[in-house]
């Protein structure tokens, strides 16, 4: 009698079971490495319609973030400066300079500069800019070395998850009210010094400033 | 077998090329695969709004109106931003002569605000000192800036000093947009001290710190 299947179907449910297992964990590895904003968001750098630099105004020229993003510490927003803020050095500094343009144009006729919005929470979600910033939390911990960009990138994920790591943990993250907008600022030089001391004193600060773990729900959600 | 190995491989391969790894700059906007209710009809400061002519979601405030506030406590006395008072116009009231002093009690609170808010908004250009030798100054940026030292400044009463940092003067921009009307005033505390730390003679020290001094 001669075989109906070929020899080869006898291996076919091996053959499954192998293509299966790989491609599903294929997908499961896709998945978990690609649908997170650690991909989606981190590295968002739109096209910005004035070239501004963070690191020449920030780096080389040491102003502090709030020169021109003066009310973090009053507002739950923390704004963009208006074209007027920058003309107070610009009506010297690189005065007929080409790349300004916009720039005079919004000052003499009020007409918005469109600055591409690249930092953004979901609409659900409440967040509130003066409440970190008075307590000790600095710029750095949620934008990234922004003082070292040329051009201003999403460098922290703003999930759930990474808002929540430091909700349980503040005493991690706390540091001096005046060093909130020094972002290069350690404890100390030596990582091991700089994080017993971040220990120590994160403990004390959070006694002193009665800094309270928000875990629930309504904190972010209201 | 050896087809759907060989296709898998690419397919990873390709994956990987084309979505390149975490963390990578990107010009796209990012995807949303499930919008849920993350976006809403909700006006969010500083963005494009049609409803209004302007175009703006932040409206101007219409002239002659002022934003609610807790009124400022002067010496016991509740004040608000409209009234003809020295605190908000820098004025005697009814005329247009600068006060003498600074209408704020000047405590050493006020002067740590004010040193504080002095290195954000005036270090800039007129440097930590107030020679007028910022850094914009340093690398020959800026041309023209006041020496905060000079003598016809030091003579200068507080109100003009305060009028000055409100609505500018010159060359120099307006910083009442950015600085609130109790920190100007803490400003121009923190700058007679800085003035006064030139003009101070051996003689008023006390004695004890006048012998530490070679
Ligand atoms: C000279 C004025 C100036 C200074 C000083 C400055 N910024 Fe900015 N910042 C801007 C402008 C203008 C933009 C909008 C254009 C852009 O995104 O590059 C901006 C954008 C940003 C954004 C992105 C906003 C978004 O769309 O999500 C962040 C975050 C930010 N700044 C943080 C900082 C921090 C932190 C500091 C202090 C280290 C700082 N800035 C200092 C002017 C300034
Ligand atoms: C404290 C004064 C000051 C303020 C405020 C300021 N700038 Fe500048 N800006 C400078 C100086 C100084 C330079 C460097 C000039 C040079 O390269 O010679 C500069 C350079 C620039 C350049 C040229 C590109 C570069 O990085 O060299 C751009 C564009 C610019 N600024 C945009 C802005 C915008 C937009 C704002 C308002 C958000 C602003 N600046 C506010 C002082 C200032
Ligand atoms: C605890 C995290 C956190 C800290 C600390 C923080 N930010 Fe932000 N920032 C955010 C989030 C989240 C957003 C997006 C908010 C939104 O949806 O409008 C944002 C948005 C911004 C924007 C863009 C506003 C817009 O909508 O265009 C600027 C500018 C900014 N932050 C500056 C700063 C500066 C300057 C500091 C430090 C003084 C600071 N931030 C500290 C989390 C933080
Ligand atoms: C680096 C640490 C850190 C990160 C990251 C952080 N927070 Fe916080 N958050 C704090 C601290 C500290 C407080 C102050 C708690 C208190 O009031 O005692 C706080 C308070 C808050 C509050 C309370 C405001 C109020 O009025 O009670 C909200 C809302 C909030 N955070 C939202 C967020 C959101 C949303 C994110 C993520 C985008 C975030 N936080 C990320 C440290 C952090
Ligand atoms: C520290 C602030 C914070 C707290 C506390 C918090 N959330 Fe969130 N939640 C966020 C942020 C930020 C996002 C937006 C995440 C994003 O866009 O990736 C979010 C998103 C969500 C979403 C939508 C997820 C999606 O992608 O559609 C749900 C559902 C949610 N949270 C439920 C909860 C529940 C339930 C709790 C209480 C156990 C809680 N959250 C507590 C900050 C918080
Ligand atoms: C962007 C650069 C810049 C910044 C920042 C700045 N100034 Fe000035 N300032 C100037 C210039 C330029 C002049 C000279 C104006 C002129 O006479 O044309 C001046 C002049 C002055 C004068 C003399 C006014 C007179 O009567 O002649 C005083 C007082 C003064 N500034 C105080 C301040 C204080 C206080 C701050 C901080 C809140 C400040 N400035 C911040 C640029 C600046």
């Amino acid at each position: 009698m001669s075989a109906i299947f070929p020899k080869w179907t006898n291996r076919l449910p091996v053959m499954i079971i192998i293509g299966g297992a790989l491609t599903a964990s294929a997908v499961t590895a896709g998945v978990w490495y690609y649908f997170t904003p650690k991909y989606a968001r981190v590295g968002y750098q739109p096209i910005q319609p004035v070239s501004f630099s963070h690191a020449t105004h920030v780096n080389q020229l040491g102003m502090d973030c709030r020169y021109c993003h003066d009310k973090v510490e009053q507002s739950w927003f923390s704004n963009i400066p208006a074209a007027s803020t920058c003309m107070n050095c610009h009506n010297q500094v690189l005065k007929d300079d080409p790349r300004l343009e916009l720039v005079r144009e919004s000052a003499a006729t009020g007409k918005p500069i469109p600055w591409v919005q690249i930092h953004r929470v979901p609409d659900f979600v409440y967040f509130n800019h003066a409440v970190h910033v008075n307590r000790g939390i600095s710029c750095v911990e949620c934008h990234g070395p922004i003082d070292k960009m040329e051009e201003v990138y999403h460098a922290k994920p703003l999930s759930m998850t990474f808002c929540l790591d430091c909700h349980r943990d503040p005493a991690s993250k706390l540091r001096p009210l005046d060093k909130i907008t020094d972002l290069n600022w350690t404890w100390s030089d030596d990582p091991n010094v700089a994080a017993q001391t971040q220990r120590a004193k994160g403990k004390e600060m959070m006694d002193h400033w009665r800094v309270e773990s928000l875990e629930n729900c309504s904190a972010c959600h209201r | 077998m050896r087809y759907f190995l060989l296709i898998f491989g690419v397919l990873v391969v390709l994956v990987v090329l084309i979505a390149g790894r975490r963390g990578d700059l990107t010009r796209n906007r990012p995807l949303q695969i499930f919008p849920d209710m993350k976006r809403q009809l909700k006006l969010r400061p500083q963005t494009a709004n049609s409803f209004f002519v302007s175009g703006l979601s932040s409206q101007l405030p219409p002239p002659g109106t002022i934003a609610r506030s807790e009124p400022l406590n002067v010496g016991g006395q509740a004040v608000y931003p409209f009234e003809d008072l020295p605190v908000n116009t820098g004025r005697n009231p009814g005329t247009t002569n600068f006060v003498e002093l600074n209408p704020l009690p000047v405590t050493a609170q006020l002067l740590e605000r004010g040193q504080q808010r002095y290195g954000i908004y005036c270090t800039p250009c007129h440097g930590a000192t107030g020679e007028g030798k910022g850094i914009t100054q340093k690398i020959g940026a800026m041309a023209v800036v006041a020496n905060l030292h000079d003598k016809r400044i030091v003579e200068l009463p507080d109100g003009d000093l305060f009028n000055t940092i409100s609505h500018g003067k010159n060359l120099m921009g307006a910083y009442a947009p950015q600085i609130a009307l109790e920190d100007r005033w803490a400003v121009v505390a923190y700058l007679r001290a800085l003035q006064l730390s030139r003009l101070g003679a051996v003689d008023d020290l006390s004695p004890e710190v006048r012998a530490t001094l070679k």
